[in-house]
């Protein structure tokens, strides 16, 4: 049986190659623990950076982050479940909404690069916010909008159509339906697509470079109308603008980013798979 | 069309229930707002550029702004150089995969690749690009014997790891609809399971497959860090496949390497928005395609 054969070698061949794929993301995740977990103590993560950078720890870095990706979060989350809401629940198959449907696909896809100069061009200098939190977290936020909008439509979506007509029937209007019986149910969905939003945004650099990240600034930024140092921007300049950087610093930064994303990462998974489970439609 | 529970009380709608619903729309309407503002905000420093500098100039090959010289041919080729050995390495690894994790896998292994393959599109860019500069390009000197091992094919491998995750689910989406009676007709015809991946799934799936490409690429030539940080940045014209050997310089790392240092409202600055405008509508074009080729495979009746 020559072809069983072929199937077997081919069959072989298939889960090297998925091999091929994965060992580079295991090496990837290794490399950064293995050799950034030594710099990781409470110093690195609580004080200021010193020393040109090269001793001390990453505090406002990390706080920069948090603060840029919670300001994403207040201006994302709005409109983009009200868009999503719109979209699943109001939208018929207009021109309009084939014009929505298309500017979604279009935001998917604009580069993040072009997302900084769009903020850079509106947020920073048009609207004068300068290079600040504020700039940097608007810019963000539209970056996270067709993340958000095409999740939680899909989560609002998967609600069945029989729950808005009983509601019909008991004399509810409309958004009673959406705010009593749809929401609740898709929330689950709603803030898993968040957190995947949120977490793209928090390991953006691009978008912030001209818009909100500063090269060093060791201390807290005080309001959203200043600027402040990030994790993903410190990796790179700490690993492409300082020489003589040690290798112990740049490798910790690495990990306490690839931490704070994958744990996000995780946290959105166990939520959909919980939500899964307990659904009894 | 689901039923309009609205229509039905539409008398009971409180003034409350109007100013929401009157707010829902507008931020429905917001997204096309956003890329329009987008465009108009690229297009009031870009636009600029094409006065400021001859189109021969713009068009020639030196990108040497501190010399007034704004040729944008070598960062354009640079970026296409890198886009398309990306998608080369990228799309056999990712059918391949795909297919694995579709049609060939165990339940276990699906259930340990899956969540890798998340793992992957979850770290950012900025931490491939560290990996990149720290790991993966002294490995590709060592091995190509070059003088550097931050060139374009560095980056272009860098790439195809990212935009693998699309692409695979993309591609397994699209093997996913290809329906159950292909592959009973074919098996009941006594094709072995191999033979109906490669001559009956794949083909069917091949639109779909064609879309991973296609979005693949536009992550690819839109990345920044990564790119940035692995292919030396040196905005050289790339002539014959050695260049792919040699460090490259592409229009993302380009706009972000240099407008920390731009001043505002120079010629160079205008030129770096310039490219922006570039990059924004050839992402949109080639998303634009990929979407296109889902809608047409919807229309089709057969699948699904």
């Amino acid at each position: 049986m020559n072809r069983r054969l072929v199937q077997r070698l081919g069959f072989i061949l298939l889960g090297l190659v998925a091999l091929i794929v994965v060992l580079p993301i295991l090496l990837v995740v290794g490399a950064i623990v293995v050799r950034g977990i030594g710099a990781i103590n409470w110093e690195f993560l609580s004080s200021m950076p010193r020393a040109g950078m090269k001793e001390g720890g990453i505090l406002p870095a990390i706080v920069g982050t948090l603060m840029l990706t919670l300001g994403t979060a207040l201006a994302a989350v709005p409109i983009g479940v009200g868009g999503a809401i719109y979209l699943a629940e109001y939208a018929r198959d207009t021109a309009l909404t084939r014009a929505i449907r298309l500017a979604i696909l279009n935001l998917a896809g604009v580069p993040s690069i072009v997302y900084g100069l769009f903020g850079l061009g509106i947020f920073v200098l048009f609207l004068r916010f300068g290079t600040s939190v504020l700039a940097g977290s608007l810019t963000l936020a539209i970056m996270t909008l067709p993340v958000i909008i095409s999740t939680a439509e899909e989560a609002l979506r998967s609600v069945p159509a029989d729950f808005r007509t009983v509601s019909a029937s008991l004399g509810g209007t409309r958004w009673q339906a959406i705010r009593a019986i749809v929401l609740p149910q898709a929330l689950p969905g709603i803030i898993t697509g968040i957190i995947l939003g949120l977490l793209r945004a928090a390991g953006e650099t691009a978008p912030i470079l001209f818009t909100a990240a500063a090269f060093f600034l060791p201390r807290i930024p005080r309001s959203p109308f200043e600027q402040t140092m990030a994790l993903p921007y410190h990796l790179y300049v700490i690993s492409t603008q300082v020489p003589g950087m040690p290798a112990r610093v740049q490798y910790g930064t690495a990990l306490v980013l690839l931490a704070l994303v994958l744990s996000l990462n995780v946290v959105a998974s166990l939520i959909r798979r919980r939500f899964r489970r307990k659904r009894q439609w | 069309m689901r039923p309009r529970a609205g229509s039905m009380a539409a008398g009971a709608l409180r003034p409350g229930e109007f100013l929401i619903e009157t707010l829902i729309r507008v931020l429905g309407f917001s997204t096309v707002g956003f890329v329009l503002l987008i465009f108009l905000f690229l297009a009031r420093e870009g636009i600029p550029a094409f006065f400021e500098v001859p189109a021969s100039n713009l068009f020639g090959q030196r990108w040497y702004p501190t010399y007034g010289m704004f040729g944008t041919l070598p960062l354009l080729l640079g970026s296409i150089l890198v886009t398309v050995f990306a998608v080369l390495i990228a799309l056999p690894l990712g059918v391949a995969t795909a297919v694995f994790v579709r049609e060939v896998a165990p339940r276990w292994a699906r259930e340990v690749l899956k969540p890798l393959i998340e793992v992957l599109a979850g770290i950012p860019s900025v931490v491939l690009g560290f990996f990149g500069m720290t790991l993966l390009a002294p490995f590709v000197r060592e091995v190509l014997g070059a003088p550097t091992g931050l060139t374009a094919f560095t980056g272009a491998l860098l790439l195809a790891y990212m935009s693998l995750p699309t692409m695979i689910s993309v591609a397994d989406d699209a093997l996913d609809a290809v329906p159950r009676s292909y592959r009973d007709a074919s098996l009941a015809m006594g094709a072995t399971h191999w033979q109906t991946i490669w001559r009956v799934v794949v083909p069917a799936a091949r639109s779909g497959v064609l879309t991973a490409v296609m979005l693949g690429m536009g992550r690819a030539i839109g990345e920044t860090m990564a790119v940035m940080m692995v292919t030396g940045n040196a905005a050289r014209l790339p002539r014959g496949l050695d260049a792919l050997f040699r460090p490259v310089r592409t229009m993302t790392a380009t706009i972000a390497a240099e407008m920390g240092e731009v001043a505002r409202g120079s010629a160079h600055f205008h030129a770096l928005f310039a490219i922006g405008i570039v990059l924004f509508v050839l992402t949109f074009l080639i998303n634009l395609a990929a979407a296109r080729s889902i809608f047409a495979r919807r229309r089709r009746g057969g699948l699904r």
